[in-house]
């Protein structure tokens, strides 16, 4: 899985780069989160523009990082989600759970408010 | 009942081959299935149901087995699309897995939860090699 990571500040903005999150690839998404987890990095911002299919393996990568990051007192939250993504996370009621915004910067700003 | 397409597909147990499988029922839906309804819809929830039944199938089914294989046979009519997906495996609880219901924050489970939901009528009998998932979707 393509991915690339940048910092602003403690946040860590992960983008996926890849126009599918299936069992095939989401499995490198957790383990970044990890990876960024163990150096005490858990304030993360998942960019997910580029993504256009993620299915319920996608999901149960990025349902990890968020209980990962919550039970370490940060957040994981997502920005940019595609009609598709969205309509997944409706349908799973995920979008009840995760902090969603419309753009990385909306996200970015919201860990100062 | 007429049949319009048949698409039949073996490939090795392998989930780089899932990418494949969800794009062949996405580009169905949006070239040879007649159906008056939302067609980006339609092929969404294909390449959705397609995905997670490889996935179970590969992980489940033939329990990650990469010398096993996969079928997909795809038959689309006027009436209805129906969709078998085969495993050489022994079979896993697919009733068991779709009568839990995920909690929000689980991180498995949804997958035969999602399919049920999406397709009409869904079935998981033995197979002469294995197993095969069976999923309809009505289009009238």
């Amino acid at each position: 899985m393509k991915l690339t990571t940048e910092e602003h500040g403690d946040i860590v903005k992960i983008i996926v780069d890849e126009e599918r999150m299936d069992a095939h690839n989401s499995g490198a998404l957790k383990e970044e989160m990890l990876r960024l987890f163990d150096n005490d990095k858990c304030n993360l911002v998942i960019d997910l523009s580029a993504v256009r299919f993620v299915d319920s393996s996608g999901l149960g990568a990025l349902v990890s990082g968020f209980k990962n990051a919550s039970s370490r007192d940060g957040s994981l939250k997502l920005c940019c989600l595609q009609p598709q993504v969205r309509s997944m996370f409706e349908l799973t009621r995920l979008h009840r759970v995760f902090e969603i915004y419309s753009s990385a910067d909306e996200a970015l700003e919201s860990f100062t408010q | 009942m007429s049949e319009i397409i048949a698409v039949d597909i073996t490939i090795p147990s392998q989930t780089k081959y899932l990418s494949l499988i969800g794009r062949i029922g996405e580009n169905l839906a949006h070239t040879a299935i007649p159906f008056l309804g939302d067609r980006d819809e339609l092929a969404f929830h294909l390449n959705l149901v397609l995905t997670e039944a490889a996935t179970n199938a590969i992980c489940h089914g033939n329990r990650e087995d990469p010398d096993k294989q996969l079928r997909v046979v795809i038959s689309i009519s006027e009436e209805r699309l129906f969709l078998q997906v085969f495993d050489q495996g022994k079979g896993f609880d697919l009733y068991k897995l779709a009568g839990s219901v995920a909690k929000e924050t689980d991180e498995e489970g949804r997958g035969v939860q999602l399919i049920c939901r999406l397709m009409d009528a869904v079935d998981y009998r033995k197979s002469p090699d294995g197993y095969v998932l069976e999923m309809v979707k009505n289009l009238q």
